[in-house]
């Protein structure tokens, strides 16, 4: 008798620790489909180069990093570090210019320095809406055989190289 | 309830005056950018339907026709161009579905993940009817069940006959 009115707060404290949930979740973070599937394939002229073509395949045999980014983009001021540390780990990381004008993007390079192995200037976006990006920066980890193994929306931090990024990292180039 | 004043007359006609262009904004009529152009009617009804039922996924409220941001802008250019170029309805959602998840959809398809969606607020309602209708039950069979005793029956007589003074 006495635990019928125990539902009441039972019932409760399980709609506050739903919506405490729910707080902590980013309705920013679109599960993207493309995880687990090939990259999409694009051939796009060199951001610093413009004879140089970088295509897709070109990522091919190492798992490497794909960064979207653009130089109107803020948050991808504060990542930059983070990618100069990954190159600086190891990590091949490519970087996928987003909506920019070539002037404005190199000079952002020359500004905050260089970690990329080879850019594709994508001004039209339209690689971007085949990768499904809609908030750079937006960061693809790819296999050696093009597969899409991990995509991390929004800023890379610290911890998300030292518990996402590195760790699956070596567990794919061990797969190689 | 107090009845209105007639002097709070005009600033209830102000208030609802006030909140008509709101309502009037509610519905987007064209898209905020370049207008598409389509060869045929039917193209361009197709055209306005699939961006009205298509999230923008920057502004998440908002459909492709509501939204001004740029990725919604070229995402309704892409739509126009692959109408002009002979892709049906399915096509399109599939092409965006692949890249963005049932997410830009802004009525998701029915499957295993989305069974809470669809179902969650009936069966919610359902436990509210059940318990509702409980505890309706339960205080029907309670207030019959129990007949007065003795000392009460007294006193109700004694009430009625003092015409309705308790003396107690």
């Amino acid at each position: 008798m006495k635990l019928r009115f125990l539902i009441p707060l039972v019932a409760f404290i399980a709609l506050v620790g739903l919506l405490f949930v729910g707080l902590s979740l980013d309705p920013r973070e679109i599960p993207s489909p493309l995880v687990g599937k090939e990259a999409p394939h694009f051939d796009l002229p060199e951001l610093r180069n413009e004879e140089v073509r970088f295509a897709r395949d070109d990522m091919l045999g190492k798992p490497a990093l794909l960064n979207v980014w653009a130089s109107w983009c803020v948050t991808c001021r504060q990542e930059h570090p983070m990618l100069t540390e990954l190159r600086r780990l190891g990590v091949p990381v490519y970087g996928l210019n987003y909506k920019d004008t070539r002037s404005d993007a190199l000079r952002f390079l020359a500004q905050f320095g260089d970690p990329y192995d080879a850019i594709g200037f994508d001004e039209s976006g339209l690689v971007g809406i085949d990768f499904g990006v809609y908030a750079t920066p937006e960061t693809f980890l790819i296999d050696s055989n093009g597969k899409i193994r991990f995509k991390h929306i929004g800023m890379i931090t610290p911890e998300v190289i030292e518990t996402r990024i590195l760790p699956l990292y070596r567990q794919l180039e061990a797969e190689t | 309830m107090r009845p209105w004043k007639h002097a709070q007359l005009p600033v209830f006609i102000a208030i609802i005056a006030l909140l008509i262009p709101f309502v009037a904004m509610a519905g987007p009529t064209a898209p905020p950018s370049e207008p598409m152009t389509f060869e045929t009617e039917a193209e361009e009804q197709r055209y306005q339907r699939l961006i009205r039922e298509l999230r923008c996924t920057v502004c998440q409220n908002q459909n492709l026709i509501e939204s001004n941001a740029p990725l919604a802008n070229d995402l309704r250019r892409q739509i126009a161009l692959m109408i002009n170029d002979g892709s049906d309805t399915d096509e399109i959602i599939e092409y965006m579905v692949a890249r963005y998840g049932d997410f830009v959809l802004f009525r998701p398809p029915m499957k295993a993940t989305t069974y809470l969606l669809w179902f969650g607020p009936v069966a919610m309602l359902l436990i509210g009817l059940a318990a509702l209708g409980t505890i309706l039950w339960r205080r029907r069979t309670q207030v019959a069940s129990e007949p007065l005793s003795t000392d009460e029956e007294e006193r109700l007589r004694r009430i009625l006959g003092d015409g309705g003074q308790d003396k107690t």
